[in-house]
């Protein structure tokens, strides 16, 4: 039996050749294909999704009042008497926190990110790696609990304020969400710049604080910037951790410890008992629709300022 | 070689087949081992859900057929299940709509069928250092009316909450789909007004007292039983000049107390026998034991 099996073996190793190269032909017409459809997935969901927001919301837009829209704040959309669809206050709420997280992770972030990329060697990057993706790991809805239990009776009790879950308290969470994607990203970036750089410009005098920002952070930029936009998609983006320390008021802040809310948090907490098709549904998925814009022009803006640097 | 691969498909096809066979067959064995078990889709009032689930839990022992799957969502959520079917048993803390009535009926050909099986007191909670013991409804309705004048401690007479900075009210309530929501400004508030905006709109009834128990400043309505160390319940009047009844059980029976409530379980229909049989237990002394256990007020004893 095993005499004739390596007989047959033999017997076909000749012909065999052509055989597997017409299979690998094929195959790699198959992975080829494969692969452009997964390149394009990203390109038909992204504008599937659009459409579906935009088609649930779009019944309203007819009767939508978009100066009001836009620029009142006030939201009542359960209202028995006269429903308002103001949600001006809910973009203030999301531009201020998402400001106001990334003044204070920006600095953070990419300071720790030069610090792991050039400053520090051996055990102590690797521990800083391993511990700052692990603050990546904390689920949004632990952080929002941090907010709510821990963070608001220190904030009240350091700041003098009234009240604990406020725009102060959110973006602190939001930052700290959003620092080990820029440092893991931004680390990314300065070690794709050649030693040879770092080389020139120890060779020239320069001590290693020149060299980090004359040299490795220009010639880093677009993928420092690349690490900030992440970040900001991040703290836009965020919902449950927003929801709980915000304060979820509906209020133009006049301080860093004024309670906000944000586009994000009123969705998540509005939608879930809101009968289908209703007018305040509708709004909602408008509101998915301005957050949707708002993220496509951050990207957009980011492009453009990376594609000018590059004509630079 | 060729055969040789063969060969070994030939074997991972009889391991493949074997598998499935032996799966197939588990398979099978759970199933009808599971399929003993009725299982009772019961959703709704986020309210009731702590209550529900501790139903189901003990109704386990009780008997041992019948599976309750609680699920919390809302009071809406609840009657739109029993509409679109996903729902057995709807939890409701409010009355069903006339619109929702006639929703079921035209859906499904069915009327709703109400049981009371319970109540909840909407307390009002502050911080447990405030030194307020007492409020009236007019005062509340003038801290979260839209109109309302009061907006500091002052203007109830309180001068020093112990940690509180600055004298400025902190209004808790909760989202603006919520039954607790609708219930308290159809108590306090009135249907016809609205909430005063920038309050902190919170996302469940524990948030609420959670907050108030860690913010001096703040005042909030959740149901009795979330109370805990950290927080104080006042004492409501209804107006000026009427006495100050702290919520209690034997206030929310002798409708003393002005802000409770019944809450309802909801059916489609006739209920199935076994689903009976559940709704009968919840009403019984064991399963009224329970409603007291968890914070909420029990029907009165016949």
């Amino acid at each position: 039996m095993k005499s004739e099996l390596t007989a047959t073996g033999l017997n076909v190793a000749a012909p065999r050749r052509p055989s597997r190269g017409a299979f690998a032909l094929f195959g790699e017409r198959a992975i080829e294909s494969l692969v452009y459809l997964c390149g394009i997935s990203a390109i038909v969901f992204v504008f599937g999704i659009f459409f579906f927001v935009f088609k649930e919301g779009a019944p309203f837009l007819g009767k939508l009042n978009f100066a009001e829209f836009f620029f009142s704040k006030e939201w009542i959309p359960t209202s028995s008497v006269q429903p308002k669809y103001g949600i001006g206050a809910l973009i203030v709420g999301t531009l201020s926190v998402t400001f106001l997280a990334m003044a204070i992770a920006v600095p953070f972030g990419l300071g720790a990110a030069v610090f792991v990329s050039e400053f520090c060697t051996g055990k102590v990057k690797e521990t800083l790696k391993i511990v700052i993706e692990l603050l990546a790991a904390i689920p949004s809805v632990v952080w929002g609990f941090i907010g709510l239990s821990v963070m608001s009776p220190v904030i009240i009790a350091v700041f003098h304020v009234p009240v604990g879950v406020n725009l102060f308290n959110a973006a602190l969470l939001l930052a700290l969400m959003s620092v080990p994607i820029m440092v893991s990203i931004g680390e990314d970036a300065l070690k794709a710049v050649p030693d040879s750089y770092r080389e020139a410009s120890l060779a020239l005098g320069a001590t290693r604080w020149q060299m980090v920002y004359r040299v490795l952070i220009p010639a880093a930029k677009n993928g420092l910037l690349a690490a900030v936009l992440l970040g900001v998609g991040r703290a836009i983006g965020e919902t449950m951790a927003v929801l709980m320390a915000t304060g979820h008021a509906i209020k133009i802040p006049q301080s860093i410890f004024d309670p906000v809310r944000t586009l994000t948090a009123t969705i998540a907490a509005e939608l879930g008992e809101t009968s289908q098709g209703s007018a305040h549904y509708q709004v909602l998925f408008l509101i998915g629709v301005v957050l949707f814009s708002i993220t496509f022009v951050v990207n957009l803006a980011a492009d453009l300022v990376v594609k000018g640097i590059k004509k630079k | 070689m060729m055969n040789l691969t063969s060969l070994n498909r030939g074997a991972l096809f009889g391991a493949i087949v074997t598998l499935a066979a032996s799966l197939l067959l588990t398979g099978c064995g759970k199933s009808s081992d599971s399929g003993k078990r009725t299982t009772v889709a019961n959703i709704g009032s986020d309210t009731m859900v702590n209550l529900a689930a501790a139903w189901a839990e003990a109704y386990g022992s009780v008997d041992k057929t019948v599976l309750i799957e609680v699920n919390g969502g809302g009071s809406g959520v609840g009657i739109k299940g029993l509409i679109n079917g996903t729902a057995e048993l709807a939890n409701s803390s409010r009355h069903m709509e006339d619109k929702e009535k006639a929703e079921l009926k035209e859906k499904r050909q069915l009327d709703a069928k109400e049981y009371t099986i319970g109540f909840d007191a909407l307390s009002i909670y502050v911080h447990k250092d405030n030194p307020l013991n007492e409020i009236t409804m007019e005062q509340l309705g003038d801290i979260y009316r839209a109109d309302g004048k009061i907006t500091k401690w002052s203007e109830l007479g309180v001068t020093a909450i112990p940690g509180a900075k600055g004298d400025e009210i902190i209004r808790v309530s909760r989202q603006n789909n919520s039954g607790t929501y609708e219930y308290f400004k159809e108590a306090v508030v009135g249907k016809k007004n609205e909430f005063k905006l920038g309050s902190l709109d919170m996302n469940g009834s524990k948030d609420v007292v959670e907050l108030v128990g860690k913010t001096p400043n703040s005042i909030g309505y959740s149901g009795m039983g979330y109370a805990n160390a950290s927080v104080k319940m006042l004492k409501v009047a209804k107006k000026k000049g009427d006495p100050y009844v702290a919520p209690s059980i034997a206030a929310t029976h002798d409708k003393s107390y002005p802000i409770a409530r019944p809450m309802f379980f909801y059916t489609a229909g006739e209920p199935a026998p076994h689903l009976k049989k559940y709704i009968d237990w919840t009403m019984s002394a064991d399963g009224q034991k329970l409603v007291a256990d968890t914070g909420y007020v029990p029907l009165p004893q016949k």
